[in-house]
């Protein structure tokens, strides 16, 4: 059969399409026009002013550790999670499955939406404590996912023999299973890490008056004059992004 | 002794997916039917005005409006990404990883950011204007920003990965023998195309389909940083009761209309799936 060009075509203006957005943001970072219309020479200052940002930094502190905190409690909670699914057959793992992936499908307004109602309900107070707890919400459904992933390549025949060797369950489990099974945690957790960092929607419905992340920050710039500083900070933060995401290609690559 | 190992592996995950999403989400339904309240939360008692309240407000332009932008947006997305699925699968191994890899890389940006980096492209003073300008493809004071064209736009650049992920993962299990076997029973190649390879592809349609469909549903940054008052969509006026208004039972009323707006496609497909199955197993 004769190839036909034009699938490659597509291909190709969609990769332009996907990419010249974010190159030529990297490149107007380093770009001394205010709007970046046009190349008007070399500059550092759009760092330099960002340097001096304050309020940058503290969301920066604030993103950071709201991402930390909600990366490791949706690591072991997914992790359970993905052990019961595989493990089990019954109705209570039915509804369970359905709880851990359709919030997978569930836009995030709704999950905002939804966890803002649930908190004034409940009157607990707009904060560090509610993004987390969104944050954890909506990870624990990717972590369980990849977990999910690496178990199904798991060898279960593994833990008969520790066990016939005469390791107590727990034992076999923490010796055997967790370590075999510590790429793809730790992969699902630096995922959990990446979309907690990046979240913006829910964040924006459950986030407090004195509580500002990177995106909502970035956000409320872009509002303000200061936007050749995003520019800037946006570079920083797909370097970052980039990083993180390299480590977890290579845990998930990384077969023991 | 298994019993109790199981539930005690489920019970944490279970918990907290029931307490923060399952009652959350049953809340926000629940609300729609409480009084509101000047302090910004739901009143005593049950009633309906909300509801009524919110059909008088003559939501229906924007309703449409969301539907439209939706599935305008998901055919595009559609569209677009069927060529490239059928490319991927044809590509070398080494190639194919490395394009899938690209793909992803705007997905891996913060959502925020794609979106300021249209908004400055399509800036009266940003980049592609002035190209188009200097181009003479629009005119010297055309405004890119601000319309629901720019929204539209944005709309399928931030949900094309979704469409290209599923119809990827469903070409890679077509056989593409097929496509040649079409051929050789004299087939064209337009025909072949339609006749063996979408219907082979077709789940992945229809998961790309769903996928993006829900997204943009429930979108409402995208146009309130590219569009104007004029293309806002269900989602800016949900966050302009809850927000602006304070008034959280109305604004309740109209995320459950958008629950039920994403649910229902959903249950959709998986009776169609099931159904399907059946068919397959008979």
């Amino acid at each position: 059969m004769r190839r036909s060009v034009f699938p490659a075509l597509v291909t190709l203006l969609v990769l332009v399409f996907l990419l010249s957005p974010l190159a030529v943001l990297v490149v107007n970072s380093f770009n001394a026009s205010r709007f970046g219309g046009q190349w008007e020479g070399f500059t550092w200052q759009w760092y330099e002013r960002l340097r001096e940002a304050d309020e940058v930094w503290a969301a920066l502190v604030v993103t950071l550790k709201i991402a930390a905190l909600s990366s490791v409690t949706a690591m072991v909670l997914g992790t359970l999670a993905a052990y019961a699914l595989h493990r089990h057959r019954s109705w209570l793992q039915t509804a369970h499955g359905a709880l851990v992936t359709v919030p997978l499908v569930m836009p995030d307004l709704l999950m905002g939406m939804s966890l803002l109602a649930f908190f004034v309900s409940t009157g607990v107070e707009l904060g560090m404590t509610t993004i987390w707890i969104a944050h954890v919400t909506f990870c624990v459904s990717f972590v369980a996912m990849v977990v999910l992933g690496r178990l199904q390549d798991f060898d279960f025949t593994l833990l008969d023999a520790a066990r016939d060797l005469g390791a107590p369950p727990w034992e076999a489990a923490r010796r055997v299973l967790v370590p075999l099974l510590l790429p793809g945690i730790l992969a699902g957790g630096l995922l959990a890490f990446t979309l907690s960092i990046d979240d913006y929607v829910i964040t924006f419905f459950v986030s407090g008056p004195g509580t500002t992340t990177l995106p909502l920050r970035v956000a409320s710039m872009m509002k303000g004059r200061n936007l050749p500083m995003i520019n800037a900070l946006s570079t920083l933060m797909i370097a970052g992004t980039f990083l993180l995401a390299a480590l977890a290609f290579r845990l998930q690559r990384g077969r023991a | 002794m298994s019993r109790r190992r199981e539930t005690l592996l489920t019970l944490p995950s279970l918990a907290w997916m029931l307490v923060f999403f399952a009652i959350p989400a049953g809340l926000v339904v629940a609300m729609a039917f409480r009084p509101s309240d000047l302090r910004g939360g739901a009143g005593e008692g049950w009633t309906l005005e909300t509801l009524r309240t919110v059909a008088r407000a003559d939501y229906l332009p924007v309703v449409w409006r969301t539907v439209w932008m939706s599935a305008a947006t998901t055919a595009l997305c559609v569209t677009i990404a069927l060529p490239v699925a059928f490319h991927l699968v044809r590509v070398a191994e080494l190639w194919r990883r490395m394009l899938l890899l690209l793909i992803i890389v705007p997905f891996l940006t913060n959502f925020i950011i794609r979106v300021f980096a249209w908004k400055s492209l399509l800036h009266p003073e940003g980049l592609l204007t002035q190209a188009l300008v200097r181009g003479g493809v629009v005119a010297e004071d055309a405004l890119l920003l601000n319309n629901a064209g720019a929204v539209l736009l944005v709309l399928v650049y931030t949900h094309l990965p979704f469409a290209i992920l599923p119809l990827y993962a469903a070409a890679e299990k077509f056989e593409m023998p097929l496509l040649d076997a079409a051929r050789d029973l004299g087939a064209g190649p337009l025909r072949a195309l339609a006749g063996v390879w979408l219907p082979g592809v077709r789940r992945g349609i229809v998961s790309a389909c769903i996928m993006v469909f829900v997204c943009t549903l429930g979108q409402y940054v995208i146009p309130q940083f590219v569009g104007g008052p004029q293309d806002e969509m269900l989602g800016n006026k949900i966050t302009q009761r809850a927000f602006g208004d304070r008034n959280l039972p109305h604004a309740s009323a109209l995320a459950a209309c958008l629950l039920m707006a994403v649910l229902v496609p959903m249950l959709l497909t998986a009776l169609w799936r099931r159904a399907r199955g059946k068919e397959a197993v008979s």
